[in-house]
């Protein structure tokens, strides 16, 4: 139902080709997954902001809310355009008034906060989305990609991956919940909302929690083990790191590799084909029920 | 010696060229260039061949393989092998899930790691794993042989039937039925004949023998935990 | 002051709904056997169904086809999407998949030989193709189940097409299931097994799972078939609208949906009535997902689950599939539940129409059976013309309740010629209530005057 392509570098040199490492491997997980496409990428931060990815209707004029937008935010804002997404930098401590703001124009939807990271989705096939916005001039330090084949919920912008239920953190699955609706219901009750009927956004959601309680990733993951029933491999990001889980049975695909320069993953080694050095790489699967994290 | 460079040629056109072949072709060295992980690659081939692929190869590699020699000279992705019929399939790296899934005869050689499920429902191929296999490898595994000289994950041989798995390194765990059993001399020749085949020089005597006990093979309500 | 007792009527004895004979049998059985109750054939209880939708025949409005003359086509191609070589079918029936080893050897030879003398095409099932079956059916559709017993690329190349089999509708997540009582030497050389075990299934494929691995593996099927043969989808009837817009995506050229009213061989009798969704409201979320990506008539859909008559064959054809699928129907025509046998029946603890412990393999008609005395019962060639001439008889069924709708072509067939004649068939099949224009939970039916 999937495709999944993350890329986390250790060599600083890379962090300006991350985005065309990364639409490279979206392209080739294009069938698997024709339906819908989103990525996350981990850039540089804006000093005593928090940035919030927008997404806004077709032909929408983003200038006219910008002086509510200003007010709100207590300075004067210049978004960054993705075709049909727009990055603003907020201060952290107007953040819910900003969010406020937006609430009053129910066509745009925040689709990620974080310091560092940009979530951008679309429905289309993956390697068009991916050039829309550009994904190939994108930087940074670690990216996390999916293109989507819907089971079980419609295909919708909103249905696509990543998941984010938290700043700077973000989720990607491929395989098939089967306890996502009741779980759902316990997290409502915890105060997370959910935009969509989607079991992948449960598993963000899960994990969000999870950490709002206290617990690591590392910890939150390891906790999803036993609170998840289905089929699934995650990738996950977070503001440092990127964190890969198998369910026990592990039936879904997933490939690894490591060099001294990255290390990435994909549910097809085709999707790891083109990476520099990849001849030289360790590539590896990933154990069921084991939780493979990375930081900076 | 025909070659075909998958990055000029639909991996269809090789096929059907591979399909095309006589039982006298002449035609009975091919390499492969750029597979690039592609899939089905070599898929249902049916003659006395030699198949050299240069590359890391996407699923299904040589399914359904009869006669043929397939050589790949890197990785291997899910179901390598599957349901082959007779011939030969090497791996030069690693394996992805279910490598020789189903296979019903031949023999299939990984020189590095298998992952989850080798040999998963195998019906008589004969497989040699030099490094080691994932989990529920040989799950449900009715002939042949699984030989591993490395180690075995968790739940090896999980409801197998008459298959005889051979491992030399550390099994994790032991699946529903499945029991170390005595190495005995007829063991050891199959054993040094798989062994020889694979092209490794090891005692015989320094694998362990697993197989069924066959305490599942009609039901009993109180065998429940099992099942 | 008490009545005298022999002034008042006892009250009669009280059975429970709940706990009735059926429930307090099984509870007995289970706590004698420890053992759950294994059984063949489908779901017996009464559930909505096609009896309960009707036909709005021609009237004023409509003008009917005359028989013989005024031709109603009734002919149907499988697998026009990608394959080279798609099916010609002369009548929207084909023969399900039913394996051998469930079935004896004459069995699936009558149906190979009755299938070829209407034009039709067979199924093989869990356990692989026979020479016979081959041999005696001049179209056959070759499964690929979660066993892959009996698989292997030669018969793969002798098929007319591939059936890679995601469930069947008794049991939508099992997997096959066949006694020791019938794996016989010859079911056991097929499926490389020891003689006389029970067969585990794997209900899982073993080298792929989920829609987009299956796009790949048929992918791979095509490759070793040089892309000339239809490759369809066997789905269990659950979630027939994500499950179909799935198939397609994989790349499926036709799809099969099987309801929970379709047989088995053998399994456990709860998974039969209580897992799998009536084969009636399944197919209306089938249709939908086929029109939404474009794909209706372009992806064939055959429907199977419980057809009996050309009635039941029109119905699914008007609400939008392509073809019908017979298991248990084709097997009746053969000769089992057989009323001249119901001396045998009592002696097995069962009666004529009743009898479905198909698993023990003791079929007094030959049919499930691979006892040979009993298999040499069925004479194939008489039960091939039997069989022949029930298909025969549903397709001119079916042609004249065409015709009467005014159809040339049984494809014509659309929902708006149906009426239900209960809520839930209505709300299920998407048709009105018969005599009114309401289709529970939905606005009016188009083309009412209420639109």
């Amino acid at each position: 139902m999937c495709g999944i392509a993350g890329i986390f570098l250790k060599d600083k040199a890379l962090e300006p080709k991350l985005g065309r490492l990364l639409a490279g491997m979206l392209g080739t997980l294009c069938d698997r997954g024709p339906d819908s496409a989103g990525f996350a990428v981990y850039g540089s931060g804006m000093p005593g902001l928090m940035k919030l990815t927008l997404r806004l209707p077709a032909k929408f004029d983003l200038n006219a809310l910008l002086p509510a937008l200003s007010t709100a935010a207590g300075a004067s804002m210049s978004p960054v355009m993705h075709d049909s997404h727009a990055v603003i930098g907020v201060p952290r401590d107007r953040e819910p008034a900003v969010r406020a703001e937006i609430a009053h124009h129910p066509a745009v939807s925040i689709v990620s906060s974080g310091r560092r990271m940009e979530v951008f989705k679309e429905v289309g096939r993956p390697d068009k989305v991916a050039a829309r916005f550009n994904l190939q001039d994108m930087a940074g330090t670690h990216a996390i990609g999916h293109t989507r084949m819907a089971t079980e919920s419609a295909v919708t912008t909103n249905g696509a991956h990543p998941f984010t239920t938290g700043p700077d953190q973000c989720l990607v699955h491929n395989g098939s919940l089967s306890n996502h609706n009741a779980l759902r219901r316990d997290l409502r009750r915890e105060g997370l909302t959910f935009a969509t009927d989607n079991d992948s956004e449960v598993a963000a959601g899960f994990l969000t929690w999870k950490m709002r309680e206290g617990a690591s990733l590392e910890q939150a993951m390891d906790a999803s083990l036993a609170a998840l029933d289905g089929f699934y491999t995650f990738v996950i990001g977070t503001e440092s790191g990127f964190g890969v889980l198998r369910d026990p049975i592990a039936c879904k695909p997933a490939v690894m590799a490591e060099t001294g320069d990255w290390v990435a993953f994909g549910t097809e080694y085709r999707a790891l084909a083109d990476l520099p050095g990849v001849e030289r790489a360790e590539v590896w699967e990933p154990e069921p029920a084991r939780v493979y994290f990375w930081q900076h | 010696m025909p070659t075909v460079d998958l990055a000029q040629t639909p991996v269809r056109e090789l096929n059907a060229g591979l399909h095309r072949l006589t039982p006298e072709t002449n035609e009975t060295h091919w390499r492969v260039l750029n597979p690039r992980g592609r899939h089905a690659i070599a898929a249902g081939i049916d003659a006395p061949i030699l198949i050299e692929v240069e590359g890391h190869v996407g699923y299904y590699c040589a399914g359904m393989n009869k006669q043929a020699t397939v050589i790949v000279r890197c990785n291997a992705g899910q179901g390598v092998a599957e349901n082959m019929m007779s011939g030969e399939v090497r791996i030069a790296g690693d394996a992805s899930q279910a490598a020789g899934a189903t296979g019903c005869g031949g023999l299939l050689v990984i020189d590095g790691n298998a992952s989850a499920r080798c040999g998963i429902s195998m019906k008589g191929i004969d497989i040699v794993v030099k490094g080691s296999v994932g989990h529920l490898s040989a799950f449900m595994a009715q002939a042949g042989n699984l030989v591993v000289l490395g180690d075995a994950g968790e739940a090896l041989g999980d409801s197998i039937y008459e298959a005889h798995l051979y491992v030399r390194g550390n099994v994790k765990s032991l699946g529903a039925d499945c029991v170390e059993k005595p190495l005995e001399e007829h063991h050891k020749s199959d054993l040094r004949r798989l062994l020889e085949a694979a092209g490794v020089a090891l005692d015989p005597a320094s694998f362990r023998r697993y197989g069924s006990a066959r305490r599942l093979y009609n039901f009993h309500i109180d065998n429940v935990g099992s099942y | 002051m008490n009545v005298p007792q022999d002034r008042w009527l006892h009250t009669p004895p009280r059975k429970s709904a709940a706990f009735d004979d059926y429930a307090i049998a099984e509870i007995r059985r289970a706590a004698a056997t420890g053992i759950y109750d294994i059984r063949g054939a489908g779901t017996k209880r009464k559930l909505p169904h096609f009896d309960d939708l009707l036909f709005l025949g021609a009237s004023v409005s409509r003008y009917p086809l005359e028989g013989y003359r005024e031709k109603c086509a009734t002919d149907v191609t499988i697998g026009t999407r990608f394959a080279h070589k798609p099916l010609k079918l002369k009548i929207p029936i084909t023969i399900a998949g039913m394996s051998f080893g469930a079935l004896s050897a004459p069995a699936k030879e009558a149906l190979g030989r009755g299938a070829t003398l209407v034009g039709t095409s067979t199924t093989t099932g869990d356990g692989g193709m026979t020479a016979e079956e081959r041999e005696h059916s001049r179209i056959l559709v070759y499964q690929l189940l979660p066993s892959r017993y009996g698989m292997n690329p030669d018969d793969l190349r002798k098929a007319d097409a591939i059936e890679v089999v995601v469930g069947q509708g008794a049991k939508p997540g099992g997997g096959g299931m066949l006694l020791g009582q019938k794996i016989t030497e010859r079911v056991a050389a097929m499926r490389v097994l020891p003689q006389g075990i029970d067969q585990r299934s794997a209900c899982r494929h073993p080298d792929w799972t989920g829609p987009d691995d299956l796009e790949i593996k048929i992918e791979e099927l095509r490759e070793i078939t040089d892309w000339e043969k239809p490759v369809l989808v066997k789905i269990g009837a659950s979630r027939p609208y994500y499950d179909t817009a799935l198939a397609i995506k994989a790349g499926a050229d036709a799809i099969v949906l099987d309801g929970m009213q379709g047989g088995t061989a053998a399994t456990q009798d709860v998974f039969i009535e209580h897992v799998g969704i009536p084969t009636l409201c399944a197919i209306p979320p089938a249709v939908e997902a086929l029109q939404e990506l474009g794909m209706h008539r372009k992806v064939q859909l055959i429907v199977s689950g419980g057809i009996r008559s050309g009635a039941d064959v029109a119905k699914c054809l008007a609400l939008g599939a392509d073809a019908v699928s017979i298991g248990t129907a084709a097997l009746i025509a053969l000769g089992d539940n057989d009323p001249h046998l119901e001396e045998e029946y009592r002696a097995l603890g069962t009666t004529a129409g009743a009898y479905d412990d198909w698993h023990e393999g003791r079929d007094p008609a030959g049919i499930t059976t691979q006892d040979p005395v009993l298999a040499a019962r069925l004479d194939p060639v008489l039960a091939a013309r039997k069989l022949a001439n029930y298909l025969s008889v549903m397709t001119l069924e079916t042609q004249t309740i065409a015709r009467a709708c005014g159809k040339s072509h049984i494809h014509n067939l659309e929902p708006e010629d149906l009426v239900a004649l209960t809520v839930e068939a209505a709300a299920m099949a998407r048709v009105p209530l018969a005599g009114t224009d309401w289709i529970p939970g939905r606005a009016a039916a188009p083309g009412t005057h209420k639109e």
